[in-house]
């Protein structure tokens, strides 16, 4: 087995533990969106991509669990989750709601070993996320700007509105860097004077961003089912090996 | 012990706790949970084959396979990402059906299916009625996304065990880890005991 991939082996293997995790900041990213910043005392690493388990425990010892995606690079000595409020969502409205700093709750991870890269991959990299999708892939671009790589990287943002687009003013500062291209999509509604793209993501959006498929390169698309649904379609129909597509899809009910 | 959540209540659903595995909540949706793209097989070059440590391989193609006794089976599933679907109505072949017309003393097998997904299981799980090969969700034909044109049916453990696109079954004499069970997913997988992760 290559170095890399023991490496690897060996990080998954590692016991999956509840852990109590302190929230040490919150930040708004939208209207309806937070990220929550966590200290946790022996957080064994991540793999950018990965996720994690959150336990909630009410006085009377009712708990729910639910999965998000870590939106911080394995480099960053915190983790980070962005958690957007569902309407029926008995966890995510709890996160992006009543919770505040200093309170604690439960996580175990991290989980998770195909959505995953890390610099030692390599590329090129095709990256496509829809509205929440963005997370995990915001956890490998940060990562690769930790590691000062300028590996060729395509993002493609999809979302409704401008503000209802994740980690926008950072984006932008990375965008300012070598070798990633970023292309946003906005379905809904357009500011004035939007020079990006208006309907919803297909072939002719990811032709036009590339790779190409010649380029083979290492393709994550995540988001609602059907926007995985069409961009992993897409991506296979213009000659992307179904192989080299890591998707991760969640559904109206995430929770 | 878990730390309070403070202010956490949850919105709880009258749910019998009988039907629902610890960890686990009840949706009324049906969730999709794949690690590629959905691969979409024409029926007219799909094939079932059950091959490797059997008496003797057997292969059927779509319209051998419909011909086949089907049951009809109402279940609840559950997803290692917490979500459960209650009575959930499929039509499929059992595996002991499929198994009698190879045979084996195999005590292993792995699905294999079409988007290069494996899973592995144990004989006792797929037999005396606990696995099928299904077809219809519903009554009607399974969706892409869900595993059609077939997916395997073992609604007893974690969902992933229920391969999507399902093209064979291969029986081995040693217990081989498939896609998630390599990945740090646990080995059997069985809700009732939590059975997520490998250390589980």
């Amino acid at each position: 087995m290559e170095g890399a991939a023991l490496l690897e082996r060996l990080r998954i293997r590692r016991a999956i533990t509840w852990r109590t995790a302190t929230v040490a900041s919150i930040a708004d990213e939208t209207a309806r969106a937070r990220t929550i910043v966590l200290d946790v005392p022996d957080w064994p690493g991540h793999v950018a991509g990965q996720h994690l388990d959150v336990r909630l425990t009410a006085e009377d010892g009712y708990q729910a669990q639910r999965s998000y995606s870590i939106a911080t690079a394995p480099e960053d000595p915190r983790i980070a989750l962005t958690v957007e409020r569902l309407e029926d969502g008995e966890v995510s409205s709890y996160l992006a709601g009543d919770l505040r700093p200093g309170d604690e709750f439960e996580i175990r991870g991290p989980i998770g070993g195909h959505f995953t890269w890390s610099v030692e991959d390599g590329g090129p990299l095709l990256l496509a996320g829809g509205g929440s999708g963005l997370v995990p892939l915001m956890a490998m671009l940060r990562h690769r700007a930790a590691r000062e790589s300028t590996v060729d990287t395509r993002l493609l943002v999809s979302a409704g509105r401008w503000d209802e687009v994740f980690y926008r003013d950072e984006l932008s500062a990375l965008a300012a860097g070598d070798g990633l291209v970023t292309r946003y999509t906005l379905t809904r509604e357009q500011p004035q004077g939007w020079t990006g793209d208006s309907r919803r993501v297909d072939a002719d959006m990811l032709a036009a961003l590339g790779p190409a498929p010649r380029d083979a390169p290492r393709v994550f698309v995540c988001g609602p089912t059907a926007f995985v649904e069409t961009v992993a379609d897409a991506l296979v129909g213009l000659g992307h090996a179904p192989g080299a597509i890591h998707a991760e899809r969640f559904g109206p009910t995430g929770g | 012990m878990s730390p309070i959540s403070r202010g956490f209540r949850g919105r709880r659903r009258p749910v019998d706790p009988g039907r629902v595995p610890p960890g686990q909540y009840v949706v009324d949706d049906f969730p999709v949970l794949s690690a590629g793209p959905t691969p979409h097989t024409p029926t007219d070059e799909w094939s079932l084959t059950i091959a490797g440590a059997v008496g003797e391989a057997r292969s059927w193609t779509w319209d051998e396979f419909l011909a086949l006794p089907a049951e009809t089976v109402t279940t609840d599933i559950h997803c290692v990402t917490k979500w459960s679907k209650l009575g959930t109505t499929w039509r499929g072949v059992s595996l002991d059906f499929l198994l009698e017309q190879v045979g084996t003393t195999a005590d292993y097998l792995t699905a294999w299916s079409d988007g290069d997904y494996t899973t592995n299981l144990a004989l006792e799980d797929v037999t005396d009625g606990r696995a099928w090969v299904a077809h219809l969700f519903d009554g009607e034909p399974l969706e892409p996304e869900h595993g059609g044109p077939a997916r395997l049916l073992v609604p007893h453990l974690y969902f992933w065990k229920s391969a999507k696109w399902v093209r064979g079954i291969t029986f081995t004499e040693e217990d081989e880890p498939g896609f998630w069970e390599a990945a740090g997913y646990h080995n059997h997988g069985d809700p009732w005991k939590e059975q997520r992760f490998w250390n589980d």
